[in-house]
Order: structure tokens, then sequence, then C-alpha cells
């Protein structure tokens, strides 16, 4: 059985897994916005902590994710297995693109532009709503997608613990010994992958083209 | 509510009394400065780089705070402004203008404005008169954006933009210095006859000689965050203390650059 048959034949089944994936990626790309953009943007200024948080992202990058979700699984409130314990796993990874490019976007506007819009007396508030965001906004989305295009590959290894989503196929065909039904996790997944990279992509120009 | 202009009648535009400036290391860049500003004259600050004229010039509109002394706007300390409605009060013209990129020549034209709730079609209105002032049809550029304009013409649109909301005081900070010798002569011409058309208080940064005695009513010389002396231009030439004799015989080989380097 190719994995486009196997694809067909269980097609109620991959439609669900997708859209557990789908719900993983979304919830842990949610937290990881909700965290990361607030904190970059605290963190601008803020050269010291800004080494010490952007340090602590960099070696959650560096942990295996298979590791990760397996260190979670025993921490109280947020571990055990199931779908809890991925989403947190996801976010801490999803949050290092997102913070960095937050923290490089705003960074790297125009020294000239923000200090003749001071000068020219908008309060912080306004120079960082009106001037740095939008001009950082195209760097900022860069990050959204790294982090979204690597979240999506990392929730096909969410299965092991139990969170569902594509990856459960993955599993279930090593476990078979089966290229195909590894395939009919893979594939989709893949696809997602590059559907939600272009779409960013296609927001990311618009916000630079303005 | 009293504004700058309410304050700036007569006699003194701007005082500095005994201004310093240090920065957090304790490095001096502004040393006892006394300096008075008469209203409606051109005050220009030369000096070579690091001379303490750029941050004389960000301690007026407290984008730098003074370590000591006071400022005094129409007889009053700027430290008991709200810093940001004396910024409104003060235009500011930088070096590569500043204008925000993302915004259409409109738009950072009508920034005072809009930040300081004119209705709509007053600040349209303005926005065609500044930029018909400084030289640019509204019709033909009001709709485009600055990296769309030519290095002269994003500096006229940030001296429209400084003139919007009709300020007392402005701030020129080395303004066309990034600008082509034939582009930089006529935007100087046409300064110095809005200067004398508009009566402001201008404080004008710049390190060219030739610059500063065409635009200036007076010219104070900084030299190592320390103010050497104020001359008109006509006594500039003729004064004999080492600092300006430097700056004078760069005029004979080369006045357009940065000679006395």
């Amino acid at each position: 059985m190719n994995w486009y048959q196997f694809l067909a034949e269980n097609r109620g089944e991959v439609f669900e897994r997708l859209l557990e994936h789908i719900g993983l990626v979304g919830a842990s790309m949610g937290i990881a916005l909700l965290v990361g953009l607030p904190l970059g943007i605290a963190l601008v200024r803020r050269a010291r902590l800004q080494r010490w948080v952007i340090g602590a992202a960099n070696v959650v990058q560096t942990i295996p994710s298979l590791a990760l979700f397996g260190f979670l699984i025993p921490v109280p409130w947020i571990g055990g297995v199931g779908a809890s314990t991925a989403i947190v796993a996801l976010a801490l990874y999803a949050l290092l693109p997102v913070l960095r490019n937050t923290v490089t976007g705003i960074a790297e506007v125009d020294p000239a532009v923000v200090e003749s819009a001071r000068g020219m007396g908008m309060t912080s508030w306004q120079v960082l709503w009106q001037v740095q965001l939008p001009l950082a906004a195209p760097v900022m989305l860069a990050g959204v997608r790294v982090a979204t295009a690597m979240c999506i590959g990392i929730t096909t290894i969410a299965a092991a613990i139990g969170a569902g989503g594509l990856g459960v196929f993955i599993f279930r065909g090593l476990a078979m010994v089966n290229n195909q039904v590894i395939l009919a996790g893979a594939i989709p997944a893949a696809l997602l992958a590059i559907v939600a990279d272009s779409g960013l992509g296609y927001f990311q120009r618009s916000t630079a083209r303005r | 509510m009293s504004t700058l202009s309410d304050g700036i009648q007569d006699g003194y535009a701007l005082e500095f009394r005994e201004t310093t400036y240090r920065l957090p290391s304790g490095v001096p860049l502004l040393t006892g400065l006394n300096l008075r500003v008469a209203r409606g004259e051109t005050l220009v600050l030369l000096g070579r780089s690091g001379s303490g004229k750029t941050t004389t010039l960000k301690l007026i509109n407290r984008l730098l705070e003074p370590s000591g002394g006071e400022i005094l706007i129409a007889g009053r300390p700027i430290a008991s402004w709200d810093p940001i409605q004396l910024r409104r009060g003060i235009g500011y013209v930088i070096q590569d203008a500043g204008l925000f990129p993302h915004w259409t020549v409109e738009r950072n034209v009508g920034l005072v404005p809009r930040l300081e709730k004119w209705p709509q079609e007053k600040i349209k209105a303005r926005v065609s008169e500044m930029l018909t002032l400084v030289g640019l049809p509204p019709v033909e550029f009001a709709q485009r954006r600055p990296a769309g304009l030519s290095g002269g013409q994003r500096q006229r649109v940030g001296v429209a933009r400084a003139l919007a909301a009709d300020p007392p005081i402005l701030l020129m900070d080395e303004p066309f210095a990034a600008l082509d010798p034939i582009t930089r002569a006529d935007l100087q011409r046409e300064f110095h006859a809005l200067a004398q058309r508009l009566q402001k208080t201008i404080v004008f940064v710049t390190h060219d000689v030739r610059e500063a005695l065409f635009v200036g009513t007076r010219i104070a010389l900084l030299e190592q965050g320390r103010l050497v002396g104020v001359y008109a231009p006509a006594e500039f030439l003729k004064a004999t203390e080492p600092e300006i004799h430097a700056f004078a015989t760069s005029l004979e080989f080369d006045g357009t650059q940065e000679g006395a380097r």
C-alpha cells in the first residue's frame, strides 16, 4: 500500500490528526507570541538582562526535542503525558526566534529616525507603536515565520508523549516498519509547513512594502 | 495652557546658565556654558567633531538633561516643562532629516499637528502650505515616500516638518552636511531667506565655517566642550584667538569641507 492510498483510506483520521497538529502549533505559537513579543520589546533597552534571557532561550534550543518532552513529563502542573506538556515544550522552542527577532528588529531601526521622533515630541509609547514596531515588523515576522516552520516540524515528535498530531502516523510507521505509513504523517506535515511559511512570507512582504 | 510662543515676546528666547553635561562615566562633553540667544536670531554653534555642539542642541529639547546649571526659554527654566510639550514647541531638523520611511511626505510633515490633535482639514492645509514654503509642490510630493526623494528634497521635507506646528524655536543639527555642494548651497540660500522672513529663533549646528558665516547672525565657537566666544560674522574672521584662526585659515584652501581637522 502506498502512502497516498493510506491517506485516502484513512482520510478521517488523517484530517483529525492534521487538526490536532494545527491546534498544537497554534497554541504553542500563541504562547510564544504572547510572551516573546512583549518580552522582546521590554528587553530592547536592557542590554544585560537581554543577554541572559536570550542566552537561556538559546540553551533551550540546544536541548533535543524528544529529551525536552521527556524532561517536562514529571514537572507538576504543566507536565504529564499529553498535549499540555507538548505545548509548553513547543512554546519554549518557538520563543527564541520570536524574542531574538523582536529585539534585533527594534534595535536595528535607524537611530536617527527614533531620535527625530522623540525630538518632535512623541511619547515613548507613540514612538514604539507608530515608529519602532512598524519599522521592525518585517524582521519580527521573519522570526515568527522561522518559529512556525520549526514548530510544525517538532510537533511531529510530540506524538511520542501522547499529544497526538501527524506524528502519530510517523511513530506508528516506525513501529510497523512501514515507510508508507511514516510518509503518510511526514508529507502532510511538510505540506503544512510550506503552506504556513508561504502565507506568513506573503504577510511579511506586505508589511515591508508599507 | 501656556505655550512657548506666549513667553517669547521680547528679550532672550533662550539662555544657558553655567550649563554642564557629563556622560554617566563622568567625561564632560559641555562645561559651564553661558550663552544667550535673542529672539529671531540665527545663532550658529560652530566647532569640530566632539566640541559639544550637538550636546548643546539636545540639551535644549531635553533629549539630554544637564548635569549642572540650567537652561531657560523665555525666562522660564525648561526643567519645569513637560518634555513632550516642550519638544512640540521646538522644531528639530537633523542631518539625514530623520523622516519616517514608512510614512508619506504628507504624514511626515503633519506629524506634530497630528500629535497636537489639530482637525484633519487644518492639518492638510498646513502641510500643503509648508511643502509650498520649502519649494516642493504638494500635488507632486505629498503622497511620495522619503525613499523616493533626493537628499535635498528629504531635507526640505525635514524643514517643513519642523515648521509645521509653527514653533517659536528651531533647532538644526548639521541639516545640510550630507548634501552635495551645489544642493547644499541652494538650501543654505533658501534657508537664509526663510529664516529672515519667518523670524524664528534658530540654533544651527555646523562644522562648516562658510555655512556658519552665511546663515548665522552670530557665531558661537565651541572647543572641547567650552565656549571660546560669540562673534558677529564680520568680527569672526578678524578675531585673534588661535581656535578661530584655525577655522579661518581652513577657509583659504577649502571652506566647504572639514578643513579644520
